[in-house]
């Protein structure tokens, strides 16, 4: 219910988590953890926007219906980015095969 | 069947009652920010295929950038969001002036984190020659990857720009509602304005949450400036 009043010691508490989290990232940053340091900003990224969204944003006082809509959308932002990850990632893994050259003079004739 | 004088200050005929009115607009609102979502989508999608192609020049990149001042704008937005909450929560339990002084914080430290963003960084990086476009020098020290730095400040001034124009129209918002505030025109029972602006405000914010770890911390840092 959008009417919910949120105590101001959550916001309050929100906010200090928040402050932390950047700190806490800022600092991990500089500690040697391999590949892992991406996935600790990421992670923590993500921590931090869903204490916004929750909260600030009032999402978990919001009814259903708006919860599946901003689901539907980061739905689509996933498949945005994993499809064209696939893709992109994915390219050189074999090569192109010689004799499909042959067959470019034939195409051409089209365009 | 309500009577025609009889509803509470800023309900639109259509709706069967306040609470549907509020459900509808923040509903249509998230809807907008979806669609917000898939547009810096793109930006970063493409980001994050770029960084994997270049990455030595996108490391190097990084490096140029000041992680103190990217915290410091992050900690800026972060109370700007939280004075937001507390302008929409000063509506809800009734109080005028609370509410126009917290919409009057949040646009002070929004203007904070735009002047830093440009005197700090993009000045600096103007006069250090990080501008593509605008006379950017490949340094010789970058070697080999340098060729695809500019890429890497592509990518930047494109990212950051598109959360500043956002930062510049949501100042705008807030001095509408400022006013709006300031003449009374919310109460316990209507303050759809702030919620909604509330919602695009956070949006703003959690956009510049992923930029920071992307553009300043994931680069190597450890690895120290002279890597």
């Amino acid at each position: 219910m959008s009417e919910h009043i949120v105590p101001l010691r959550v916001y309050i508490g929100i906010f200090v988590a928040l402050l932390l989290l950047t700190a806490l990232t800022t600092g991990v940053a500089y500690v040697d953890l391999g590949a892992f340091n991406t996935v600790a900003a990421l992670a923590i990224a993500v921590v931090k926007m869903l204490l916004v969204v929750l909260f600030f944003m009032h999402v978990k006082y919001s009814s259903g219906l708006t919860k599946v809509f901003i689901l539907a959308g980061v739905l689509f932002f996933a498949i945005l980015v994993t499809l064209t990850l696939a893709d992109e990632l994915t390219r050189h893994w074999s090569p192109t095969p010689s004799g499909w050259g042959a067959l470019l003079p034939f195409f051409t004739r089209f365009f | 069947m309500a009577v025609h004088n009889a509803h509470p200050p800023g309900f639109a005929h259509q709706f069967e009652d306040m609470e549907q009115q509020r459900e509808a607009g923040s509903l249509g609102m998230w809807v907008f920010l979806l669609t917000e979502l898939m547009f810096f989508g793109g930006l970063f999608a493409s980001y994050i295929i770029y960084r994997a192609l270049y990455l030595p020049s996108f490391e190097i990149g990084s490096h140029l950038l000041e992680v103190k001042f990217g915290a410091l704008n992050t900690a800026v937005l972060i109370g700007s969001s939280l004075t937001m909450a507390l302008a929409i929560r000063s509506a809800q339990v009734g109080r005028r002036g609370a509410q126009v002084g917290f919409l009057i914080t949040t646009m002070i430290l929004g203007a904070a984190f735009l002047f830093f963003k440009f005197t700090f960084e993009w000045h600096h990086d103007y006069l250090e020659h990080l501008v593509p476009g605008f006379g950017f020098v490949i340094r010789p020290e970058w070697g080999a990857a340098g060729a695809h730095v500019p890429m890497f400040f592509c990518f930047y001034f494109f990212m950051t720009g598109l959360h500043a124009i956002h930062m510049i129209i949501g100042l705008g918002i807030l001095t509408v509602l400022t006013i709006m505030a300031h003449r009374g025109r919310f109460n316990p029972q209507y303050y759809s304005p702030l919620e909604v602006s509330g919602l695009y405000w956070h949006f703003v914010d959690i956009v510049w949450i992923f930029l920071f770890p992307l553009l300043y911390l994931i680069g190597g840092r450890y690895m120290g400036a002279g890597h």
